[in-house]
């Protein structure tokens, strides 16, 4: 094993930028010219939009643009990465507490925000606003889309917007001993992340340039393209490495509006959001899910019957697909005679919910192995025992029709329980508790490379990937240096343009390292047969009788560097040897996800804890988070992603909840009161392993990693309370106050 | 309000000393990332909660988004493009990057000058200690246990 190739840990490829402070963020990038957007919002969600008046706001120095809806192409445009509702601006209504109504492009930040509170919004907020479940569902409430949106939907009359049914067996015809049902809720929550989104758009010749702080650079190519008109060739994205993204940054949003207002003034645009107008134009679904689970005597599980409703927002964006993707994996990695699952997506006058890491999974993970525990309970059955008792073996088909178990699960929650000192003795005051997550990895992708060899032996990757803290670069010149015998430092990775670097589909559920990696090292091995011709031709010995591997070139009767033969076949005018990979998985048009799972990832939390009886408070004394990683191609990016997932998934466990009013404002908007985990709320040892048995379809047997340690913190945690407490909580997060408020009932 | 007076400040940022009219309702960030162009400071919260905006005037760690512009005046101010000297990394900057302590990155500057304080004033800290001084520094990737293992490893290695 090398320092810098498979499994070694060297330094984050970026690093230095990132800290020197020359990192070039969205936000950082420096244009001649430019105009500075302000939004102009309402504060309150749901209100008709009589007029604006922008006179007043257009007569301040410096302003070039109040723009509305009336500015744009009627009607107005309307897009999403699923269904085409979000208009460029609001039209006729707000739907959601920030939505956009119009905006202001001025040559100074001050004059664009005096200019913001100068527009005039005449508006009548509107009753009966849907924030809740519940108000969705009652038939007198008003319908959030308009059911012309929904042609020949036979749910356009109603706020579901989409009702999704996976199963097998007969669920009704299975005999339990027990049967255990409860429903369990799970809050809003948003990505906080520290980088806010920013967008800018510019005129580019008889095209345009956009910029964003986005996940997938194509997909906004194709919509902007769409949307204005033009051939892709004349929209160029630029998506500079993010601020971290956790999902949240994956569609567009704001960008449309921006390419209007550079197109309308003839200038660069640029809208740089703040944190607030962040929380407001990103969150995780809500959900409440009713789980009835069916137990024999000895804890196999007969049955699992789940309903799961999913609060998505005004605007789909991504949010339908997360509801379908998580439900049909409702029941995890358990083996199962009968399961029935019935998701909705449910829309609301709220903040658009989208894909969050966990993509639904962390929803659904807390109902099943919550309500796993309240029957292990019941039948006084260990709870580790009857996971094991139940979990799918290597290779088991334990979801009809997909893909069968793809890794030695049981392995994972052996060494989480070993630990966290499964058997050994409680500490007194204290509980224990141990859940595991399951999420599959894309269903389908399509992953492009190109990587150049140069005549000095120094590598180019080109990886339409965004990489956003999770480490793509660092792994893909890993791979790149595996392959070719290259040092890191002389491998350069080229990402986030649309006009240099070959199509990626997107950077989304955990794909990179096996989806993009597979294309890179493709590409690699196209080097590596060039070479092999190269060597044959100066050699003179037939291509069979030569290995081309790990930076050298062996011939039948010695071992030569890449380099020499690079050079030596290049001659004297230079020039380089160029690579192409791809990776594809197609679309199966009759799967009911449109593909089976690529890879899973798994894993398996246990957590020690103590609750304060005074206050509520649960102090995570010892926290374990074990993943089926394939292969830890890089160890140290792979605790990372594990231990950042795990800390974010304490985030809703125990603190994090968007908080509306009634008129579907958010409360806490902001830093001071949305609260996420500071270096003060970890655990007090939070340890991270990884079970590597190199069973991935990726490079080197390596799986997906970044979502699976918050797939399972809440149960994981939960059951720890209920262990120290004896109280069962069906509500996140599991904040002091609730968790005084439930101690005091139980008196 | 918005068009406030113009007001001439000189102070001296990573050892240069500027003079320059600022905007009297402009704070030290914006000066710092739009006059000045030093963009290593990070805007988030605008609150003084994130911390991402942290920079060090006098050597104590202030969030550059709660104080105004003209009150640095005569101040010394360092960022995080002020670490690095002649092109080497300062022993913070290098323990971060082996101990993996940073990921997207965005909040590291702001994290660095803040644990760059905490050794001024405690050489050796606990890790309960380099946990409180941190505390005003959030980190979504959540990197906070390769960070205190970064900032122990400096303090570690300067008693050698």
């Amino acid at each position: 094993m090398s320092a810098e190739g498979v499994g070694a840990s060297p330094r984050r490829v970026g690093g230095y930028g990132r800290v020197t402070g020359h990192q070039e963020y969205l936000a950082d990038i420096r244009m001649a010219d430019v105009l500075h957007v302000k939004l102009i919002t309402l504060d309150c969600a749901r209100a008709q939009l009589i007029s604006i008046d922008t006179t007043a706001a257009e007569q301040v120095p410096g302003v070039r643009l109040v723009m509305t809806a009336a500015d744009l192409p009627q009607p107005v445009p309307r897009f999403g990465p699923q269904f085409q509702d979000r208009p460029v601006l609001a039209v006729g209504e707000t739907k959601y507490h920030g939505e956009p109504v119009a905006a202001v492009a001025a040559e100074t930040k001050d004059a664009a925000e005096l200019a913001v509170e100068l527009v005039e919004v005449e508006h009548e907020v509107l009753s009966g606003g849907v924030f809740s479940m519940a108000g969705a569902l009652d038939p007198a409430s008003p319908l959030v889309q308009d059911p012309e949106l929904r042609p020949n939907d036979p749910l356009a009359e109603t706020n579901v917007l989409r009702e999704h049914r996976f199963g097998w067996g007969d669920v009704d015809a299975e005999v339990a001993d027990l049967v255990v049902e409860n429903t369990y809720e799970f809050p809003m929550v948003t990505h906080f992340t520290i980088e806010p989104h920013g967008f800018m758009a510019a005129p580019d010749g008889d095209g345009i340039a956009v910029w964003s702080t986005i996940q997938h650079p194509y997909l906004l190519q194709k919509m902007i393209a769409k949307i204005l008109g033009l051939p892709l060739v004349k929209v160029r994205v630029f998506a500079p490495d993010t601020g971290g993204a956790f999902g949240g940054k994956q569609n567009p949003k704001l960008e449309p509006l921006m390419a209007f207002m550079a197109l309308r003034t003839g200038r660069p645009v640029r809208l740089i959001l703040t944190l607030e107008e962040t929380f407001q134009a990103v969150r995780r679904s809500s959900a409440e899910i009713h789980v009835r689970t069916g137990f024999l005597e000895d804890g196999t599980m007969a049955f699992q019957d789940i309903e799961a409703d999913f609060l998505i927002g005004a605007y789909v964006d991504i949010a339908d697909r997360v509801v379908s993707k998580s439900s049909y994996l409702a029941c995890g990695p358990y083996r199962l005679p009968a399961a029935r699952i019935l998701a909705r997506a449910i829309l609301s006058h709220t903040t658009p919910s989208t894909a969050f890491r966990g993509f639904g999974i962390p929803q659904l993970t807390w109902a099943r192995e919550a309500n796993i525990d309240e029957g292990a309970h019941a039948l006084g059955i260990d709870p580790l025992e009857l996971r094991l008792r139940n979990l799918a073996r290597h290779g088991e088909a334990f979801i009809p029709g997909d893909t069968p178990a793809d890794g030695d699960w049981a392995q994972t929650i052996h060494k989480a329980a070993g630990l966290i000192e499964w058997a050994t003795p409680v500490p007194p005051g204290r509980g224990r508790g141990l859940a595991v997550g399951l999420k599959s990895g894309p269903t389908s992708g399509l992953s492009y490379s190109t990587v150049r060899l140069l005549a000095d032996g120094s590598g180019l990757v080109y990886a339409g990937t965004s990489d956003m803290g999770q480490g793509a670069r660092t792994i893909f010149a890993q791979i790149v240096s595996a392959e070719l015998g290259t040092p890191l430092d002389r491998i350069s990775v080229v990402m986030g343009d649309t006009a240099a670097v070959p199509y990626d589909q997107q950077t989304s559920a955990s794909r990179s390292s096996v989806f993009m990696g597979t294309a890179i090292l493709r590409a690699c091995r196209d080097i590596q047969a060039q070479l092999r011709t190269m060597a044959s031709r100066l050699h003179g010995i037939d291509e069979s009788e030569i290995i081309v591997e790990s930076g050298v070139v062996r011939l039948p009767d010695r071992e030569l560097t890449i380099l020499d033969v690079l050079q030596a076949g290049l001659g004297r005018l230079g020039g380089e040897l160029i690579g192409n990979g791809e990776m594809r998985k197609d679309v199966d048009p009759d799967h009911p996800l449109g593909g089976t799972a690529a890879f899973f990832e798994f894993n398996c939390t246990a957590t020690e804890v103590e609750v304060d009886r005074e206050t509520g408070e649960t102090i995570v004394h010892r926290y374990v988070t074990v993943g089926d990683v394939g292969r830890a191609l890089n160890p140290m990016q792979v605790v990372g992603q594990d231990e950042g997932a795990a800390i974010m998934g304490l985030g809703h466990t125990l603190m994090e909840h968007i908080i509306l009013d009634e008129s579907g404002r958010i409360m806490n908007l902001g830093a001071i009161d949305y609260r996420i985990p500071t270096s003060k709320d970890l655990p007090l040892e939070l340890l991270s392993e990884s079970v590597e048995n190199a069973d991935g379809p990726g490079p080197y047997g390596i799986k997906g990693v970044s979502e699976a340690s918050l797939l399972c913190t809440a149960p994981a945690v939960a059951a720890a309370v209920t262990d120290a407490t004896g109280l069962v909580i069906r509500d996140l997060p599991l904040t002091p106050e609730r968790v005084w408020r439930a101690m005091m009932e139980q008196r | 309000m918005k068009f406030a007076h113009a007001s001439s400040l000189t102070f001296t940022v990573n050892g240069t000393v500027h003079s320059l009219d600022v905007a009297t309702h402009h704070n030290l960030l914006d000066v710092l990332r739009d006059v000045l162009e030093l963009t290593g400071t990070k805007e988030c919260c605008v609150e003084g909660e994130c911390g991402a905006c942290t920079v060090l005037v006098d050597g104590r760690s202030v969030n550059s988004c709660l104080m105004l512009a003209v009150e640095a005046d005569g101040r010394e101010i360092t960022t995080v493009e002020g670490l690095a000297s002649e092109g080497r990394l300062s022993p913070l900057q290098e323990a971060f990057l082996d101990e993996g302590a940073v990921q997207c990155g965005f909040c590291i500057p702001g994290q660095l000058m803040s644990a760059q304080e905490l050794l001024a004033k405690n050489p050796h800290p606990t890790v309960d200690e380099v946990r409180d001084g941190l505390v005003g520094n959030l980190c979504r990737c959540a990197g906070y246990q390769q960070i205190t293992a970064a900032v122990l490893a400096v303090a570690e290695a300067a008693d050698r």
